[in-house]
């Protein structure tokens, strides 16, 4: 078989061999017999369909659960609007912007993209893009050592950090020689008495969560940013944009930093397929790592947008550069963006006061099950609520996957609930099984 | 000649295209009456409230001032610009395909299957023992693989602080390295483009980590000493690491594995015809050798009783993605393999080197190095290079990478990817012979007939304007 996508008649590729002067396209492979290989991966071929129906039948092994699921990754709807425009091709197809003159549509969206994030942050500079939440929390731990007013190489961090990101931190503290350090959490916020016992010289950033794992709402921003300029600390802040619409801005707690997952918005549940937000202040620009847009005028004299500050990235600084990033997630980026104006600043905020309210009652009408006390931690919902239960938590979770949901089980009796619009028709179930299962 | 005008929206003002979204509907909420406390709130948002019908005009005017693979020829040397088939986009969009990160093993059989599908055939493709999924892009594939050969240096009581990288390597490889706390040794490249044996062994030592090395490399120049360079890194010590950019020039030809490479990043928006999204996703699959499988990231799918799960290798590196990576991508991917098979991974790489090929036949511009694969360098001699894209761009094809490797004077890096045509590729030489053709000063105005003219790059870093916020009335 042919590759379906290359184009070649076989005339065209006999007349191309004849202008390249040699009878046989293996004879232009530069390989040694030594390396050479037969060519037998032992993957065999499909038709279009087929390579569906594979897929599909594979795919097809995952259980149908309804998802109260989060810490860190949630499906809110996303119009069909979105998925419509980002797929035009010209979007989808395009490459990084380095040639500007014919990239403009998506330079702009990513320049508008910024935009929004500078908005939701209160903060000066949001780069166009990382990997995820984790990624950008690494490179903001890597920021600290290039910013001179921070002296110190410890990162801390809340004890209770989904430990996929820590892990990830990890690997980006060990370059620079950084130490990870956690500060404790107490009911679901942090405990700011004992950060404060913590910290010392020899912090360069402290990173706290709002809302936090616990899905709970920090209260005391502004104290944990005090407590990391008093030590010339960074404050790295981690939200998302959601949430950012409603609660207090970044820059009013003193954030130096904001990361966090924007892909909440216009990407559903895509089994942690992340976008990750880096919004920072001005004085760090020349350090951010990551692309950016800047506005320019073009030969006639009209605004136009370009990729700038490229000094500081590795296609030009090479072993100096702010990062090794290059591909990022502008694609997602560009479908935040739709989404976040889609819905305006009015329906951003009315999803933001639903994260509120709807855990608030979820726990209400959880409390209410035999076996289950809810909410556990005092604080202000956002998203997802905190149960105990009376039955182990395993097998309360075990039991309700056999029932058709899922939801964390994140400690001997405890459990955690997300719940936004996508899965609000799905509640009353949820209940119903826990009833049974629980008791 | 192809006639090419991109289309292009002037808002009536005429100091500006298509207005921003914030200047076309911006909308301010007082936060009043939330369900919080003031003092946990903002005080107010400002955002673009666009209806849906202007939303949907905003974005569409703006794709049309936007040049994909799908409009025209996209030669960008080192990126493999190829077709991205329109069904892997549905199958990564199957509601069965989009389930949350923290499901159980059990619960997500198809899940793990995919990714145990997909580890295996890009091991097959690379010639490795095993592959992670993990990594997000190529970059964070290339810090996944250096972090890798630092544990096992370190597991085996061995600290070493350098890494070895040839000059035309990619930027990356660079940064990678430094972000990872080695120090890096450049390697001259010798006269004819590729790595040059008597540097090679002046620059490893005890203190070499690793050799990061491009194959073919970024000239399209297969390293014909590659086992007596992995000899000469593997006696004092050090590893091989594969920047998987150009594997799309050897499919089914030649594999890393058996050249001697101990770790390897995939780059499947590049080979693996996922789409670039205008600057990512990607996805940069990590392989390895047994000797290094326990060192993989965490956590790994394998086989069990009858299904798949997840478990953390022995010395893992600990984890480059908060969750799996960029899931989305790789069942693209899959799709993609799962189509072509053996044999059309393998003619897609003949197609790749013929059309590299034919194209370099058919160009005025001189091609220094050869025999080249799926990509080469031309130099635009007298001419700027950064001038000659802009030049092309009025042609209606996207020009080749430009002024890199810096080896070649005023470098065209190009790279046609098997989806070209022949008459397409015949529209590109075109391009390059009326561009060759053209004197300075009209090239020097080029481009005329794209969306904006040429951008002022220099203005725009003196005076960064980031956002919309950041912009004066009267921009």
């Amino acid at each position: 078989m042919t590759s379906p996508y290359a184009p070649h008649t076989e005339a065209e590729t006999e007349a191309m061999l004849e202008a390249v002067g040699v009878d046989d396209i293996e004879a232009l492979f530069d390989v040694p017999d030594a390396v050479a290989f037969d060519g037998a991966f032992g993957i065999p071929a499909h038709g279009e369909r087929e390579a569906r129906r594979e897929a599909a039948r594979l795919l097809g092994r995952n259980d149908d659960l309804t998802e109260f699921l989060g810490r860190g990754h949630y499906a809110h709807y996303v119009p069909s609007v979105v998925d419509d425009l980002a797929s035009r091709s010209e979007f989808l197809t395009s490459y990084t912007q380095y040639q500007p003159e014919v990239a403009q549509g998506f330079l702009q969206a990513l320049f508008e993209y910024q935009s929004m994030l500078v908005e939701l942050t209160g903060l000066d500079v949001a780069n166009c893009s990382m990997y995820d939440e984790a990624t950008a929390l690494g490179e903001a731990a890597t920021l600290s050592q290039r910013v001179r007013s921070v002296s110190g190489e410890t990162i801390l961090v809340p004890d209770h950090l989904r430990s996929g990101k820590r892990a990830v931190l990890e690997n980006y503290a060990d370059g620079p020689g950084l130490t990870v350090g956690s500060y404790p959490m107490a009911d679901g916020q942090a405990d700011v008495d004992a950060l404060a016992e913590l910290c010392d010289d020899d912090v360069a950033m402290v990173y706290a969560e709002t809302p936090t794992v616990r899905g709970v709402i920090e209260e005391r921003l502004a104290d944990i940013g005090a407590l990391a300029e008093d030590h010339d600390a960074l404050f790295c802040l981690g939200s998302d944009p959601v949430a950012l619409a409603l609660l207090e801005r970044p820059a009013d707690v003193g954030a130096d930093v904001v990361v966090g997952d924007a892909a909440s918005l216009g990407t559903g549940t895509a089994y942690g397929f992340g976008l990750g937000m880096f919004v920072t202040r001005e004085e760090y620009l020349r350090q951010v790592p990551g692309r950016l847009v800047g506005a320019s005028e073009d030969s006639d004299g009209r605004r136009a947008y370009t990729l700038t500050l490229q000094t500081r990235e590795q296609h030009i600084r090479k072993e100096r550069a702010t990062s090794n990033i290059c591909t990022n997630q502008a694609w997602v980026a560009l479908r935040a963006a739709m989404h976040a104006a889609w819905l305006g600043p009015d329906g951003l905020v009315d999803l933001a006061e639903d994260c509120v309210t709807r855990p608030r009652d979820l726990a209400e009408r959880l409390d209410e099950v035999v076996g289950v006390q809810s909410p556990v931690h005092d604080g202000h919902n956002f998203r997802e609520v905190v149960a105990h239960t009376d039955q182990p938590a395993h097998a309360v979770v075990e039991d309700l996957a056999a029932e058709g949901y899922a939801v964390h089980e994140i400690g001997e009796h405890m459990i955690q609930v997300a719940a936004t619009e996508v899965t609000a028709e799905a509640e009353d179930g949820l209940i119903g099984a826990l009833s049974e299962v629980a008791k | 000649m192809t006639i090419y005008s991109q289309a292009s929206w002037t808002d009536e003002d005429g100091d500006r295209y298509e207005p921003l979204l914030s200047e076309k509907a911006s909308k301010t909420v007082d936060i009043e009456d939330s369900p919080l406390p003031d003092e946990l709130t903002r005080d107010s948002l400002e955002l673009p409230a666009p209806a849906e019908p202007e939303l949907a005009r905003h974005y569409t005017r703006l794709s049309q001032m936007n040049y994909g693979v799908e409009s025209g020829p996209f030669p960008l040397g080192s990126c493999t610009m190829k077709y991205n088939p329109s069904f892997t986009e549905d199958i990564a969009a199957l509601p069965a395909a989009a389930v949350h990160p923290d499901r159980p093993d059990r619960t997500v059989q198809g899940t793990l299957g995919l990714s145990y599908r997909l580890q295996d055939y890009l091991g097959r493709i690379g010639g490795m023992d095993a592959v992670t999924l993990q990594p997000p892009a190529g970059a964070a594939g290339e810090f996944t693989g250096i972090q890798i050969a630092k544990a096992y240096h370190q597991h085996n009581g061995d600290d070493r602080s350098e890494v070895v990288i040839p000059d035309s390597a990619h930027g990356t490889n660079f940064a990678t390295a430094a972000m990872a706390g080695y120090d890096v040794v450049e390697l001259p490249s010798g006269d004819d483009g590729r790595v040059d044996i008597e540097a090679l062994e002046a620059a490893v030592s005890q203190e070499t980590a690793a050799l990061m090395l491009t194959n073919p490399n970024t000239l399209g120049l297969f390293e014909r000493d590659i086992e007596r360079i992995a000899d000469i890194v593997h006696d004092a010590g050090g590893l091989l690491y594969y920047d998987g950019a150009n594997l799309n020039a050897l499919l089914g030809r030649a594999r890393p594995g058996d050249m001697g490479f101990d770790v390897m990043h995939y780059n499947v928006h590049k080979t693996f015809a996922t789409p670039h999204g205008g600057g990512g996703p990607g996805a940069g699959p990590v392989g390895v050798t047994e000797e290094l499988a326990p060192f993989l990231p965490d956590p790994h799918v394998r086989q069990s009783d009858g299904g798949y799960e997840y478990y953390s290798p022995d010395h893992s590196i600990g984890k480059v993605h908060g969750y799996y990576g960029n899931w989305p991508v790789l069942v693209k991917a899959f799709a993609y393999i799962t189509r072509l098979g053996d044999a059309g991974l393998a003619d897609a790489s003949a197609k790749a080197v013929l059309n590299a090929n034919y194209l370099a036949e058919r160009i005025p511009y001189e091609v220094p190095f050869g025999p080249f694969h799926h990509e080469f360098v031309a130099s635009a001699g007298e001419q700027d290079a950064a001038d000659v894209a802009k030049g092309m761009l009025d042609h209606g094809v996207h020009p080749p990478t430009t002024k890199w490797p810096e080896i070649v004077d005023e470098a065209l890096m190009t790279e046609p990817t098997e989806g070209e045509s022949k008459r397409s590729l015949d529209q590109l030489a075109a391009a390059f012979e009326a561009v060759h053709a053209e004197d300075d000063g009209t090239l020097a105005s080029a481009p005329r007939r794209t969306a904006a003219g040429r951008i002022d790059q220099v203005s725009a870093a003196r005076n960064p304007r980031l956002s919309w916020q950041s912009l004066d009335s009267d921009d």
